[in-house]
């Protein structure tokens, strides 16, 4: 078990297209293992790609279950993720652990379709709404090379409205 | 010793006023912290913490020549300058309605007896000269929660001013 280093802007390793995982051996459940831990010793660590680390492989893992009265599908490890749909839009702030000491509203899609291969290479589909798709799409970003930086929208003139989707009973998992 | 300094500038607007402005303190061995340059009601403003490593009168001798040849007022201060001390805002509260004299003072009076630490405000006058709407936007950190802000504005909110109030959801991925 062991955390790995998280690497800062303007590392070249951020802004590289990040290739797909062949396949799933030992090797990268360690990785992922690795990564997971690194995500969970960040305060607040709810996501990570694993090219935060300086591994350029398509690897996120997002866990936004801590957080209270939100739509939220569990723990995710996410291997060559594709985000298949997106539906509306909603601006937030953002932050990353790659970026220290800023955040900037961006834009995002509200809910998102994705399908992704799980750690034991099932390929599942998940639909996010909300807080989840966000953060999805910025680890996401991070497996193209794209920082949170590279989408941000004037503080100065928003305006919009965030949407607030009012989760039920029954849809945390 | 590197000192930081909080330069004002405002004059009317025109091309090249950042490029001149900026130049002449890059010139001067000047380095610009947090800025922020905007043009209100056809004015130019800038506000600019620049370290520098001479005294007061000597920046001020950098910058009056740039000043006078674009027409702007100048005023430096010498400051405890603090970069990477960002304040997280935690609330975001939009306000609209018709101009109505004195509703930036109720508005930030009754926030800050709520518990409202304000790290950002700006607002507008939209509309026509007959008929002015006053746009308000408000980031800040409400110490209290945002339900006290919501109670406190309650009154305002009666008077037929528009009011929303959101949490910033801030996520660091």
């Amino acid at each position: 078990m062991a955390i790995i280093k998280v690497i800062k802007y303007p590392d070249d390793r951020l802004k590289v297209v990040s290739i797909p995982v062949k396949r799933i051996d030992q090797n990268i459940l360690s990785f992922i293992k690795d990564l997971e831990n690194t995500m969970r010793a960040e305060p607040g660590g709810i996501g990570i790609a694993a090219p935060q680390v300086g591994n350029t492989i398509r690897v996120v893992i997002i866990d936004v279950s801590s957080k209270p009265n939100i739509k939220h599908n569990g723990r995710l490890v996410l291997i060559n993720p594709e985000i298949e749909k997106w539906d509306g839009y909603a601006v937030g702030r953002e932050g990353c652990m790659s970026v220290p000491d800023y955040t900037g509203n961006v834009i995002r899609a509200e809910k998102i379709n994705l399908s992704a291969m799980d750690e034991t290479g099932q390929v599942r589909s998940y639909e996010m709404v909300g807080y989840e798709a966000r953060v999805a799409q910025h680890e996401i970003d991070h497996l193209d090379g794209l920082l949170f930086l590279d989408r941000l929208v004037s503080r100065r003139n928003d305006l919009f409205r965030r949407k607030v989707y009012q989760p039920s009973s029954t849809d945390n998992r | 010793m590197i000192k930081w300094y909080m330069i004002t500038l405002v004059g009317g607007d025109k091309p090249g006023i950042v490029a001149k402005v900026t130049t002449a303190l890059y010139q001067a061995g000047c380095n610009l912290g947090e800025t922020t340059m905007l043009r209100l009601g056809g004015n130019f403003t800038i506000m600019l913490m620049a370290s520098f490593i001479g005294a007061e009168e000597t920046l001020e001798r950098v910058i009056e020549p740039v000043a006078e040849e674009l027409q702007l007022r100048c005023h430096v201060d010498y400051i405890e300058g603090k970069l990477h001390d960002h304040v997280e805002p935690n609330v975001r509260i939009t306000i609209f309605g018709s101009d109505k004299a004195g509703i930036v003072a109720s508005v930030t009076s009754s926030l800050a007896d709520a518990g409202l630490n304000i790290s950002q405000l700006d607002s507008d006058v939209a509309g026509s000269e007959e008929s002015p709407i006053y746009i308000m936007n408000i980031e800040g950190v409400a110490e209290n929660g945002i339900d006290s802000l919501e109670q406190a504005l309650e009154s305002i909110s009666a008077e037929g001013v528009e009011i929303n109030i959101e949490p910033i959801d801030t996520f660091i991925g």
